[in-house]
C-alpha cells in the first residue's frame, strides 16, 4: 500500500492505499464535503455527471489551476487540489443549475423528499435561483411492477441505475434509451422489473425517479420513520437491514450497511418480504381450541392452560430455523435438550449438521460474503446461490471479475476505480469462475465454464478437482475424459488463484456435495492455498437450530410415540406441514396429548393447535440469528410488542420457570453462552441492554420527528411516556445519544447529508467498515463463532466419510432408475421462503408451480410444455401431485420441482418419482 | 503543384479505377511498407511530419507509437470515415474519387501497428462511398493485396458522436456511442479492450504517397512546417463552393480565391476556417495560413480545413443557431454540461431569433461559452460547439443585442 501526501485547500493530508483511490474518495474519506452524483461507493467512477469538479494545481507556483473531476483524478503524491476555489465552486453550482433545468422541483410530493441526494447536493453547492426560462422536457413514466415506482421527469441522468441494474447486478430489462437531453431510463415497455435486486434502485437513484412503491402506499418522510438495526429473516445470508415504522406500521425496509455481509445492497425478498409482520391475519391473541374451533382467551388463562399441559412429563419441543437462537434455546430449556427438535426432517438436519461440522473444521476459512467477493477463483458445487442466497450471488458476480480486473489494472494501468475503463478492458470475459448445477442460472454468465449434471455427478466433479489438487485424496473412477479435463482445469485455476473459494450448500439436499466441497477445501489447504468455503443454509437461523436440536421431526415422532404416557408438544414459530417429510407433521400432532403453538403468523400447524400463544416477529422482538457463515447477528425490535404478543423466548421462559420473572435478552444470552460454549460469541453480537453512549440510549426516532404529541391524540390527548425497551441500548424516543456503535446504528444522517449517501460519514473510509464508536465497540457487525485454525484432518474425514461420520464419501455416478426421475427441489427468489411469501407485493411475483424436465425425458414420457403431469414419489403414501410441465435444460433423468411455494409446500427433497401424463388439470 | 491525393480522380467524376490506380504507382507504397516492416514505416511517417486530418492535428506517428508491443493478441486499425461535421465533405470526396488510395493507406497503417483486423466505420448516408469501397476492397482482395488483413466495412447508424474516436469504438462494439474516458487511450484499450488505432480517412490517404515517394518529398509538398497537402473546402455564399487539394499552409484567402471569391452581391464578414466547431475569424484574417499552428495562433483551429463563410447578408445569430441546433441534437447525453447546456444555448438563440430574446439570454450564452470548455465536459463535442458561439459573441455582439432591442432579426 502506497501512501500519498496531498494538499487540499492548503492543508496537508496523508492518504493510505492511494493507488486504489481517486480524489473524490480521498476527500470524502477525509470528511470533506464534495458533491457528486454518478460515483457510487460500490460502483466507482465513470466521470459522467461532472459534479465533483475541483481545482487541480500543477505545483506550488501554479496559481491558476484547472478544473478537473475529482472522481477521475488518481491520488498521487504531491497532488494539490482545492475544493473551495471560487471558480470550482461556481462550476459545481453551474452543474446543479444544468441538472435543475428539467427537474420538476416536485419535492413536496416526491417520496425522496427529505432524503434526496439531489436536494442535499443542490444546497451544498449554493445554487438557489433558476435562470432557465424555457419549457422543460418531459417523459412518460412506466409501471415497473409492485416494488419500484418510476417518475422519469425527476431524472438527472447520472446513469447509476443502469450501471447498477445491468453491470453490477446482471439485469437485462432496464436500459438507457434516447439521446441528447432526452435520455430515458426504463424498460422497453411497462412491466415488473425482472431483477431480484431491483429495489436497490431506490437508493442507487440520487433522486426520486425510482422510489419504493410499497412505502408509497403509506408515504412517510425519513425523519418521521423510527428505525432500528435489524437482520433480514428471509435467507441464511443475514443481511443487515434498517426497517422503518410510523404509527406502529412497517413502512419500508432498507439495507443497513454491513461491510462484511451485504455492503450497500439488499435483495427484493429482503426488502419487500417483511410485510408479513403487518399482515391482517397476524396472531395477536391467545387462542384456545374448543369444540367449535379456536377462540380467543385471556392471556392468564392461556398461560395456565399451557402450564397444565406441560406439567405432565415428557413434553417435547419443536424449534424452528426461522426463529431466533433465543427462542429455540428457551424452548430447549423448557423441554430439555434431548427433547428439543427442529421442524425439518431428520435427513435435512443431518445435512445441516454435516455442514456445521465442515464449517467448524474450516474455522477461519469460512468466507464472509465480503471475503467471497474478494475471491479470484470460484467453484460453485450444485448450490443455486442466485435464488437461495441472493446477496451472496451478487457478491460472487463481482468476484468473477476480480482476476480479469487485476490483469487489466496491471497490464493497462487502469485504476481500480475507473469502472467504465475496466469493463471495457475486461469485456465479458469471465475470470476463473465455475458453476456446476443441474439447471441453468444467472450465474452462468459469470462463469468460464458451466457443468450441467445430477448432484452425485457434480459431487464427483468436486472430488476429482480435490484429487487433482491433492494427489493423496482418493479420486472418483470412471469420470471420462471430458469431465476429467474439466476437473483438471478447475483444479489448476483454483491453484493459480490467490484467494480461491468453493461454494456449496443444502439446496439440493445432497451430503455428497457438501463432502465434495469439504474435499476441495481440504485439498487446497493441504496445497498451501489461502482458500475459503461458503456453505449455504436454507433459512435465517438454520445453522443456529442445527446447533441446538437433538433431532428432526421423525426423531421427535419416534420419541413421542414411544413415550410411556402421552405428552404435550410445543411448536415454536414453525409450520410442520412445510417440512420436507411426508405424513409426519400431522401425525406428530396426533401423537401429542396437546399441541401448543407459539407463532406470529397463522399456519396449518397453528390452526390445528390446542393452544396458540402469539409471538413477536423480529419487528417487535429482539434476538439473534446465526447466519450461514456462523455470524451471530442481533436484530433489535423496531416497535414495542402490543399485549399479549411478546418475544417467543420470553413466553417460553415464563412457562419454564413459573413464579420467577422471565429473563431479559441479556439473561437468555448469558445462559446460552454458559450452556453452549461454542455459541459464547453471540453475547458480543451487539452491546448489552445496559449499553449507553455518554449515559444515553440510542434513539430510534430522528431528532426532527414530527407528531409525537399528536399522533395518538385521538385516543388520549396526553403526551404518552416513551415505551421502555428492556432488551437493548435503543430507546423508543427521538431523544438520546447522537452516535452509535456499528451494530446499534439506527440511521444514516449527517448535517448536509440527509440521504443514505451520508453513509461515508459513518465509515472509517469510503467503502470500508463502519467506524467504531468511542465506546470501544468493534467495527464488525455481529460476531463469528467459527474462526479457529483449520482442522485439515477433520475436514478430510468429513469429506471422505468412513467411521459413520461426515459425508457418504465419493458417490457412484448418477444412474437413471428405470423410468423414474430424480426430482430435485428448485428454490425461487420469490415464494420459496415461507414468511416473505405472505407479503402482498412479493406474492404477485411468485411463479406458478411447474415440473421442470429436460426435452429427452419429456419426449420419452410423452409430455410437452404446459402439459399436465402426475408425479408420484417413491415410498410416499401421499396422493400424487399434478403439475404443469416446463421444459428446462436439465440432465436426463433429473427433474426439478419448486420448493416451498405457497401453492406447493413441503415436497420431499431430492426423491425419485414416477412421472406420467395426467388427464387431470394441473393446479 | 503536386496533388497526390486527388491526381487520379477522373475529371468527369466517378472513381479512379483499380487499373488506373495501379498504373499510377498504386499499392507500391504498401509493398514498400511491408518490405520495410513496422518500425521503419513508423519512422518514415514520423519524418514526414504527417499530422492527423480529422480535426485535432495530432502527429500520426506519435499516435501509432503509443501502441504497446505485440502480446500475441488481436489489435485493430479503425478508419474513421464517419464524416459528420457540418460543412465538411473532404473524406467523401477522397473515398468516392479514389477508394483504393484509402485501402492502400489503411493497409499501410495496419502494417505500421501490426493490426490483423481493420474496420472502416463509414457514415451510412455515404452510399456512393460504400459502393466504391466495397468494389475496391473486392478488387484488392482478389489481387492478393490484403493478405493477412481482415477488413470490415461497417456502416454507422448515424450519430455525430460516432465520429469521436472512442464513441466510434463503442458503436462498433454495439454499445451506445458515448465517449470513453482517456486514459486508457484506444492504443492501449480500444476495440473490445484491445490495442486500437483510429485514423481519419484523409490521414490514411497520405500514407501510400509517403511510402512511395519518401518523407522528404512529402514535407516539401507543404507550405508549412507540417508535411503534405490538404483537401481544403469552402461553403456558404461563395461563388462556387467546392474542395481543392492545396499545399498545407496556403492562406485562407487563396482557398476563397479557388471558390471564385464571394457570391456576387455578398461580402465576406467572417469565416469558420475548419468546419462547424471552429472559431469565427473575421474577414481581416483572410491572410492566415491554413495550417494547424497558424490558425491556432490566429485564435481558431484548422479543424477539417473546410471553411464555412459568413457573408454580410446572413444573420450571424441565425447561423450560430443553425450550428447549435445540430450540436444540441447530437449531444450523446452522457455528461451534464453538454446534455443540458447545449439545449439551453439553442433555446436562448431561438428566443433571440424569434424576437423573444432578453438581455439575460445573451448572458446565458456567454455563461455557456465560458463554461463548456475542455476538461469540464467529458469530450470535445460541447467545447467544439462553443467555438463558433464564443467567437460570434465577441465579433458580432451588436447583432445579438440588436435582436433584443429590435425584438427580431434585421436580416429577415
Amino acid at each position: 500500500m502506497s501512501v500519498a501526501n496531498i494538499i487540499v485547500d492548503g492543508k496537508p493530508y496523508s492518504i493510505e492505499g492511494a493507488e486504489s483511490k481517486n480524489l473524490l474518495e480521498a476527500c470524502l474519506s477525509l470528511g470533506l464535503d464534495l458533491p457528486y452524483f454518478c460515483w457510487h461507493p460500490a460502483m466507482h467512477s465513470v466521470g459522467a455527471c461532472r459534479q465533483c469538479g475541483v481545482k487541480l494545481y500543477k505545483d506550488e507556483a501554479d496559481a491558476r489551476g484547472r478544473i478537473a473531476m475529482a472522481c477521475m483524478t488518481p491520488v498521487v503524491n504531491g497532488l494539490r487540489a482545492s475544493i473551495e476555489d471560487p471558480e470550482a465552486r461556481a462550476f459545481r453550482a453551474g452543474i446543479i443549475e444544468w441538472l435543475m433545468v428539467n427537474h420538476p422541483h416536485d419535492c413536496p410530493i416526491c417520496d425522496e423528499g427529505g432524503e434526496c441526494h439531489l436536494q442535499d447536493m443542490t444546497v451544498m453547492t449554493g445554487h438557489v435561483r433558476r435562470r432557465y426560462r424555457f419549457e422543460k422536457r418531459t417523459h412518460r413514466s412506466q409501471d415497473l411492477g409492485p416494488f419500484v415506482a418510476h417518475e422519469m421527469n425527476r431524472c438527472i441522468q447520472c446513469y447509476r441505475c443502469v450501471r447498477f441494474y445491468r453491470d453490477y447486478a446482471g439485469g437485462k430489462d432496464l436500459d438507457v434509451q434516447g439521446w441528447h437531453d432526452s435520455v430515458f431510463f426504463g424498460r422497453t415497455e411497462d412491466g415488473a422489473l425482472e431483477s431480484q435486486f431491483s429495489g436497490n434502485l431506490c437508493e442507487v437513484c440520487p433522486t426520486g425517479v425510482f422510489t419504493d412503491k410499497v412505502q408509497a402506499s403509506r408515504p412517510t418522510r425519513k425523519w418521521d420513520l423510527r428505525t432500528s438495526p435489524s437482520v433480514c429473516p428471509h435467507c441464511a445470508v443475514g443481511c443487515s437491514t434498517l426497517p422503518g415504522e410510523r404509527y406502529g406500521e412497517l413502512r419500508r425496509v432498507r439495507p443497513r450497511y454491513n461491510a462484511d455481509v451485504n455492503g450497500c445492497f439488499l435483495c427484493d425478498r429482503g426488502r419487500f418480504g417483511q410485510a408479513f409482520a403487518d399482515s391482517g391475519d397476524r396472531l395477536r391473541h391467545c387462542l384456545v381450541k374448543e369444540a367449535g374451533g379456536q377462540v380467543p382467551a385471556p392471556r392468564e388463562a392461556a398461560i395456565a392452560a399451557a402450564r397444565a399441559a406441560l406439567s405432565k412429563p415428557g413434553a417435547i419441543g419443536i424449534g424452528s430455523p426461522r426463529a431466533s437462537l433465543e427462542t429455540n434455546f428457551a424452548l430447549r430449556s423448557l423441554v430439555g435438550a434431548d427433547r428439543f427438535f427442529v421442524a425439518i426432517s431428520d435427513g435435512e438436519l443431518a445435512l445441516h449438521r454435516l455442514m456445521r461440522d465442515v464449517l467448524r473444521a474450516a474455522g477461519r476459512r469460512v468466507a464472509s460474503p465480503r471475503e467471497a467477493e474478494l475471491s479470484d477463483a470460484v467453484l460453485v458445487l450444485g448450490e443455486d446461490v442466485w435464488n437461495g442466497a441472493p446477496i451472496l450471488a451478487l457478491r460472487l458476480r463481482q468476484a468473477s471479475r476480480n482476476a480479469p480486473n487485476e490483469t487489466a489494472m496491471r497490464e493497462k494501468r487502469i485504476p481500480a476505480w475507473d469502472d467504465a475503463a475496466l469493463r471495457e478492458a475486461v469485456q465479458d470475459r469471465p475470470g476463473p469462475f465455475f458453476v456446476a448445477s443441474p439447471g441453468p442460472g444467472p450465474l452462468d454468465e459469470c462463469a468460464e465454464a458451466s457443468y450441467r449434471a445430477a448432484p452425485d455427478d457434480i459431487a464427483r466433479l468436486g472430488y476429482a478437482v480435490a484429487a487433482f489438487i491433492d494427489p493423496t485424496c482418493p479420486a472418483p473412477e470412471g469420470m471420462g475424459e471430458e469431465r476429467e479435463a474439466l476437473a483438471r482445469r478447475i483444479a489448476s485455476a483454483l491453484m493459480r488463484a490467490k484467494r480461491p473459494l468453493v461454494v456449496s450448500g443444502s439446496g439440493l439436499a445432497s451430503a455428497a456435495l457438501v463432502g465434495a466441497a469439504a474435499a476441495v477445501l481440504s485439498a487446497l489447504v493441504a496445497a498451501g492455498q489461502d482458500a475459503r468455503i461458503c456453505l449455504v443454509f436454507p433459512e435465517a437461523n438454520s445453522l443456529g437450530a442445527a446447533m441446538l436440536a437433538a433431532g428432526g421431526l421423525e426423531s421427535a415422532a419416534r420419541l413421542l410415540a414411544g413415550a410411556p404416557e402421552p405428552a404435550a408438544l410445543v411448536v415454536a414459530e414453525a409450520d410442520l406441514s412445510r417440512a420436507a417429510v411426508r405424513g409426519d407433521g400431522p401425525s406428530l400432532m396426533a401423537l401429542a396429548v396437546a399441541t401448543i403453538v407459539l407463532d406470529h403468523s397463522p399456519s396449518a400447524t397453528s390452526r390445528e393447535a390446542d393452544l396458540v400463544l402469539p409471538a413477536a416477529t423480529l419487528l417487535e422482538g429482539s434476538g439473534t440469528f446465526l447466519s450461514f457463515e456462523g455470524r451471530a447477528q442481533r436484530f433489535i425490535a423496531l416497535r414495542p410488542c402490543e399485549f399479549p404478543v411478546q418475544d417467543g423466548w420470553r413466553t417460553l421462559d415464563e412457562l419454564a420457570a413459573p413464579g420467577r420473572e422471565p429473563r431479559s435478552l441479556d439473561g437468555i444470552l448469558a445462559a446460552i453462552a454458559s450452556e453452549l460454549p461454542e455459541l459464547a460469541a453471540i453475547v458480543d453480537a451487539a452491546p448489552p441492554s445496559t449499553f449507553r453512549m455518554l449515559g444515553k440510549k440510542i434513539p430510534r426516532g430522528a431528532r426532527r420527528e414530527s407528531g409525537r404529541t399528536s399522533m395518538h391524540a385521538n385516543l388520549d390527548p396526553r403526551d404518552p411516556d416513551p415505551r421502555l425497551d428492556p432488551d437493548s441500548g435503543l430507546a423508543y424516543s427521538m431523544e438520546g445519544a447522537i452516535a452509535a456503535p456499528p451494530s446499534l446504528l439506527s440511521r444514516y444522517w449527517a448535517p448536509g447529508w440527509n440521504s443514505d449517501q451520508s453513509l461515508h460519514k459513518f465509515q472509517s473510509e469510503v467503502g470500508g467498515a463502519l467506524r467504531p464508536s468511542a465506546a470501544g465497540e468493534g467495527a464488525e457487525i455481529g460476531a463469528r463463532i467459527f474462526g479457529g485454525e483449520t482442522g485439515r484432518a477433520a475436514l478430510r474425514e468429513l469429506a471422505f466419510g468412513g467411521a459413520g461420520a461426515g459425508a457418504p464419501g465419493i458417490p457412484a455416478a448418477f444412474a437413471r432408475r428405470g423410468d423414474a426421475l430424480l426430482v430435485l427441489p428448485r428454490r425461487f427468489a420469490f415464494g420459496s421462503e415461507e414468511l416473505s411469501a405472505k407479503s402482498p407485493a412479493l406474492a404477485t411475483r411468485i411463479p406458478e408451480p411447474r415440473l421442470f424436465i429436460c426435452p429427452p425425458d419429456a419426449a420419452r414420457l410423452g409430455l410437452t410444455e404446459g402439459a399436465s403431469a402426475e408425479i408420484r414419489f417413491e415410498g410416499a403414501d401421499s396422493v400424487p401431485q399434478v403439475l404443469r410441465v416446463a421444459i428446462s435444460d436439465l440432465p436426463e433423468g433429473v427433474a426439478e420441482l419448486p420448493w416451498g411455494l405457497p401453492a406447493l409446500p413441503g415436497a420431499p427433497l431430492a426423491s425419485w418419482a414416477a412421472v406420467r401424463p395426467s388427464k387431470e388439470a394441473a393446479r | 503543384m503536386a496533388t497526390p491525393l486527388s491526381a487520379r480522380m477522373p475529371a468527369g467524376g466517378g472513381a479512379a479505377s483499380f487499373a488506373g490506380y495501379r498504373a499510377a504507382g498504386g499499392y507500391l507504397g504498401l509493398a514498400r511498407a511491408r518490405e520495410l516492416g513496422a518500425p521503419a514505416v513508423q519512422e518514415a511517417v514520423k519524418a514526414s511530419g504527417l499530422r492527423g486530418r480529422g480535426g485535432a492535428g495530432f502527429p500520426t506517428a506519435m499516435k501509432w507509437a503509443a501502441v504497446p508491443p505485440p502480446d500475441g493478441g488481436e489489435r485493430y486499425l479503425v478508419v474513421n470515415a464517419d464524416e459528420k461535421e457540418p460543412g465538411t465533405m473532404k473524406d467523401r470526396y477522397l473515398m468516392e474519387g479514389d477508394p483504393h488510395q484509402l485501402i492502400e493507406g489503411l493497409a499501410i497503417a495496419a502494417t505500421a501497428i501490426g493490426a490483423g483486423t481493420a474496420f472502416i466505420y463509414l457514415r451510412r448516408e455515404y452510399t456512393r462511398c460504400a459502393l466504391e469501397l466495397e468494389k475496391a476492397v473486392g478488387e484488392a482482395r482478389v489481387a492478393g493485396l490484403l493478405e493477412g488483413l481482415r477488413l470490415h466495412l461497417h456502416l454507422g447508424a448515424g450519430r455525430y458522436l460516432c465520429g469521436e474516436e472512442t464513441g466510434l469504438l463503442n458503436a462498433i462494439e454495439g454499445k451506445r456511442a458515448v465517449p470513453r474516458n482517456k486514459p486508457p487511450f484506444p492504443q492501449v484499450s480500444g476495440l473490445w479492450g484491445r490495442p486500437t488505432v483510429v485514423n481519419n480517412v484523409e490521414t490514411l490517404c497520405n500514407l501510400p504517397h509517403i511510402m512511395r515517394e519518401g518523407p522528404e518529398w512529402f514535407k516539401a509538398l507543404s507550405a508549412s512546417s507540417d508535411g503534405g497537402t490538404k483537401i481544403y473546402g469552402a461553403s456558404g455564399w461563395v461563388a462556387s463552393p467546392g474542395l481543392w487539394e492545396l499545399p498545407l499552409g496556403v492562406s485562407a484567402g487563396e482557398v476563397l480565391e479557388r471558390a471564385g471569391g464571394m457570391h456576387p452581391g455578398r461580402a465576406l464578414r467572417a469565416f469558420l476556417p475548419g468546419g462547424a466547431s471552429t472559431d469565427f475569424l473575421p474577414a481581416s484574417k483572410l491572410d492566415v495560413k491554413m495550417d494547424f499552428d497558424s490558425v491556432a495562433a490566429a485564435g481558431s483551429r484548422l479543424g477539417t480545413g473546410t471553411m464555412v463563410v459568413l457573408d454580410d447578408r446572413t444573420c450571424p445569430v441565425g447561423m450560430v443557431l443553425s450550428l447549435e441546433r445540430f450540436f444540441a441534437r447530437e449531444s450523446c447525453g452522457w455528461c451534464t454540461p453538454c446534455r443540458e447546456g447545449l439545449p439551453w444555448v439553442r433555446r436562448s438563440l431561438e428566443a433571440l431569433e424569434s424576437g423573444e430574446g432578453e438581455m439575460g439570454d445573451i448572458e446565458i450564452l456567454e455563461h455557456h461559452a465560458r463554461s463548456l470548455v475542455p476538461g469540464r465536459t467529458f469530450c470535445a463535442l460541447a467545447p467544439g460547439a462553443m467555438e463558433p458561439l464564443a467567437s460570434a459573441l465577441k465579433l458580432f455582439r451588436e447583432d445579438f443585442e440588436d435582436h433584443v432591442a429590435r425584438k427580431g432579426c434585421r436580416y429577415k
